[in-house]
C-alpha cells in the first residue's frame, strides 16, 4: 500500500530537486571542469577566451609547483592557519569550560558571548582595512599607543616587518573566529546528558578531571567537525591577506587564494597558471577532508552529523 | 567555606579574562567610530581618543566627494543580498522537502552527493566560473552573483536535518486528501513549519552575501555595480591616502548596517551558530 503511494509521488522528489541540480551543474560543476581544462592549456592575456592544450599538458602544474611564490604562499597559508587555529581552539575550550561549569556559574555570559562573537559577523574586508589603519605609519592608533606608553620615541613602521605583518593577520583571524568556535563548543557541551556529569561529581572528579575525561571525549565529533571547516576555510583565506597588505611585505602574507587571484586577475592574466594552482588546492582540500571524514566515521558510526541532528532537535524545545 | 573561597579566586580570573576579551572586541570599532568624527589634524596629533569631535560632516563631504559612493554600494549590496538570500532559503527548503518526504530512487545518492560537495569552496572554481561568465558577457550582471545561491548544499543539509524530525507525513497526507497539490502543500503548509530554520539560515545567508568580497571582486569591473566590500577596498587606494577621518567614516558606514542587524538579532544569531550554523 505504502509502496504504491510513494511510487506515485516519486516524480515530485526529482521535480523539487531540479532547480538545485540545474544551478549546481551550471554554476559549480561546469566551472570546476572548466578550471581543470584551463589548467592544461595556454590560456593567458587579458580577455583571452581561446585556448589550446599545451604540448606538455602538465606544464602549468609543474611551473606552479616549482614557483617560489606559490611555495611561499602555501607555507604562509599553513603557518597562518596553524597560528590562528591553535590559540583559537585553546581559548574557545577554556571559555567553554568556564561558561559551562556547573559548580561555578559565570554571570553575564550572554553579554560576553555577544561581544566575543561580534567580530565574526563584520565584513572581513572592513576589518582588514581597519587594522591596516590601526597599524599605519607614521600616524596610527598603535603608534600613538607606543608613543604614549614611552615604548618608542619615533613612529614605527610596523607592517614593514614580515613577522609582525604575519602576526597581525594571525591575530585578526584568531580574534574573528574564537567566539564562533566557543559558541559551537558550548552548544556541544550543553547537548551532553547531564547525568554523566552528575555521576562524575558523585565519583569525586574535580573540574579539570571532568573537563578532560568527560567533556572533551563527549564533544570529540564537534571538535573534529570544527577542525575540518577551519582547515577548508583556512586554505582559502583571501579577504584579510588581500586587503590588509595585498600579500606583502615581500610576499610575507601571501596566501594561495591571493596567489591565484594575482596570477589570474592582476599583471599578466595567467588564467592557465591560476587554474592549475586552483586544481592543486582543490586536490589538497579534497584529500584533507576525506581523511578527516574517515576519522569521523570510524569514530562514531552515526557520523559527525549525529551531534548536529541532536542539537537541531534540542533547539525546538 | 574554603571551597567557596577557591571559587571566588577563580571567578576573579574568569571575569578579568572575559572583560579583557570584551574590550578587545570593542576597542578597534570604538576607535573607528570616534575617529570618523575627527579631523585629519586631530588624528595626526593623537590617533587614539575616547571622545568624538565635530568633523563628521566634513569627513562625509570628503568621503563622498571622491569615488566612494555609499548609497550606491549600499543599494547594490542590498539588492544582491536580499535576492540571493530569498532564493537560497526557498530552494534549499524545497530541495530538503524533496529529500525528506518523497521516496525516490536516487534520494540517498543525492543526499550523499550534497554532503560531499558541501566543502567545495568558491575560490577553487573561480577561474572556470569567471571564464564562463566572461564568455557570455555577463561579468557586470548582478544575476551572476544572485543565481548561484539557488544551489547551497550546506543550507539544504541544515534544512533537511531540521525537517526530518519536525514534519510528520500525516500532515502532508491530510493536505493531499483535502485536494491540495504537492507544490501548494509545500508553500502553504511546509514553509510555515520551517520558519525557525528559515529565519536562522536567512540571517547567515544575508550576512555571508553582504560580506562576500571574492566573487564580486573577480566579476565586477563597472563602478556602478560595486558592492559594499569593494567600496571598502577603495579606501585603501591613493585617493584617500591622508584623509584619515574619512577613511574611518567610510569603514564605519559599511559596518553600521551589520551592527544594527547584529545587536537587534544577537540572541537569534548566537542561537543559530549554536545550531551548527553554516558559515560561507
Amino acid at each position: 500500500m505504502r509502496n504504491k503511494k510513494s511510487v506515485k509521488y516519486a516524480k515530485y522528489g526529482y521535480l523539487f530537486s531540479l532547480p538545485f541540480i540545474i544551478t549546481f551543474l551550471i554554476f559549480s560543476l561546469y566551472p570546476i571542469f572548466y578550471t581543470l581544462v584551463i589548467g592544461f592549456t595556454d590560456m593567458k592575456g587579458i580577455g583571452a577566451t581561446k585556448f589550446h592544450i599545451l604540448d606538455d599538458p602538465l606544464g602549468n602544474f609543474k611551473t606552479v609547483l616549482s614557483n617560489r611564490t606559490f611555495k611561499m604562499a602555501l607555507k604562509n597559508t599553513v603557518i597562518i592557519w596553524l597560528g590562528n587555529f591553535i590559540p583559537q581552539i585553546v581559548l574557545a575550550l577554556l571559555l567553554t569550560a568556564w561558561f559551562t561549569d556547573r559548580r561555578c556559574k559565570v554571570k553575564g555570559q550572554g553579554v560576553f558571548k555577544v561581544l566575543f562573537y561580534m567580530p565574526n559577523i563584520i565584513t572581513a574586508a572592513t576589518i582588514a582595512i581597519l587594522f591596516g589603519a590601526l597599524f599605519a605609519y607614521p600616524t596610527s592608533p598603535m603608534n600613538d599607543l607606543f608613543h604614549s606608553l614611552g615604548w618608542a620615541k619615533e613612529p614605527i613602521y610596523f607592517l614593514q616587518n614580515k613577522k609582525l605583518a604575519k602576526g597581525v593577520i594571525i591575530f585578526i583571524q584568531t580574534w574573528m573566529w574564537y567566539g564562533y568556535t566557543m559558541v559551537v563548543m558550548i552548544s556541544g557541551v550543553l547537548g551532553i546528558n547531564p547525568e554523566i556529569f552528575e555521576a562524575a561529581e558523585v565519583d569525586g572528579a574535580n573540574r579539570t578531571q571532568t573537563f578532560f575525561y568527560i567533556t572533551l571525549p563527549q564533544i570529540k565529533t564537534i571538535l573534529l567537525f570544527t577542525l575540518v571547516t577551519s582547515v577548508v576555510g583556512g586554505l582559502n583565506m583571501f579577504d584579510i591577506p588581500k586587503l590588509f597588505l595585498d600579500g606583502g611585505p615581500d610576499n610575507a602574507t601571501i596566501t594561495t587564494s591571493v596567489f591565484i587571484y594575482k596570477q589570474a586577475f592582476a599583471g599578466s592574466y595567467l588564467y592557465n597558471r591560476a587554474a592549475a594552482a586552483s586544481v592543486i588546492m582543490f586536490i589538497i582540500i579534497a584529500i584533507i577532508s576525506a581523511i578527516m571524514f574517515r576519522i569521523l566515521k570510524e569514530d562514531d558510526p552515526e557520523s559527525a552529523y549525529a551531534g548536529k541532528k541532536r542539537r537541531v532537535r534540542n533547539a525546538e524545545k | 567555606m574554603q571551597k567557596n573561597k577557591h571559587y571566588t579566586g577563580m571567578k576573579v580570573v574568569i571575569y578579568i579574562v572575559c572583560i579583557f576579551l570584551a574590550i578587545l572586541s570593542i576597542f578597534p570599532f570604538w576607535i573607528m567610530i570616534i575617529n570618523a568624527t575627527r579631523s585629519t589634524y586631530e588624528i595626526q596629533q593623537h590617533a587614539i581618543s575616547f571622545l568624538p569631535s565635530k568633523f563628521l560632516v566634513k569627513n562625509w563631504n570628503i568621503l563622498t566627494g571622491k569615488s566612494f559612493n555609499v548609497l550606491r554600494g549600499f543599494t547594490n549590496s542590498m539588492i544582491i543580498s536580499v535576492c540571493s538570500t530569498a532564493l537560497n532559503v526557498y530552494f534549499s527548503s524545497l530541495t530538503a522537502y524533496a529529500l525528506v518526504i518523497y521516496d525516490w530512487k536516487l534520494r540517498n545518492a543525492f543526499f550523499k552527493f550534497i554532503m560531499a560537495i558541501m566543502m567545495i569552496p568558491a575560490q577553487v572554481t573561480m577561474i572556470g566560473f569567471y571564464q564562463m561568465v566572461y564568455k557570455i558577457h555577463m561579468t557586470n550582471n548582478m544575476l551572476m552573483l544572485i543565481l548561484p545561491s539557488i544551489a547551497a548544499p550546506a543550507v539544504v543539509f541544515f534544512m533537511r536535518q531540521y525537517l526530518q524530525p519536525t514534519l510528520s507525513p500525516e500532515i502532508v497526507q491530510s493536505a493531499r486528501i483535502d485536494g491540495a497539490g504537492e507544490f501548494r502543500t509545500f508553500n502553504t503548509i511546509v514553509l510555515p513549519i520551517m520558519k525557525p530554520a528559515i529565519a536562522t539560515q536567512a540571517i547567515f545567508g544575508f550576512v555571508n552575501s553582504w560580506n562576500n568580497l571574492f566573487t564580486p571582486m573577480v566579476l565586477l569591473t563597472d563602478q556602478k555595480k560595486y558592492t559594499m566590500p569593494i567600496m571598502v577596498s577603495l579606501l585603501k587606494g591613493d585617493i584617500y591616502k591622508t584623509e584619515f577621518g574619512s577613511i574611518y567614516l567610510g569603514l564605519t558606514l559599511t559596518v553600521l548596517p551589520l551592527f544594527i542587524v547584529y545587536f537587534a538579532l544577537s540572541k537569534y544569531i548566537i542561537a543559530g551558530v549554536a545550531l551548527g550554523s553554516v558559515k560561507g
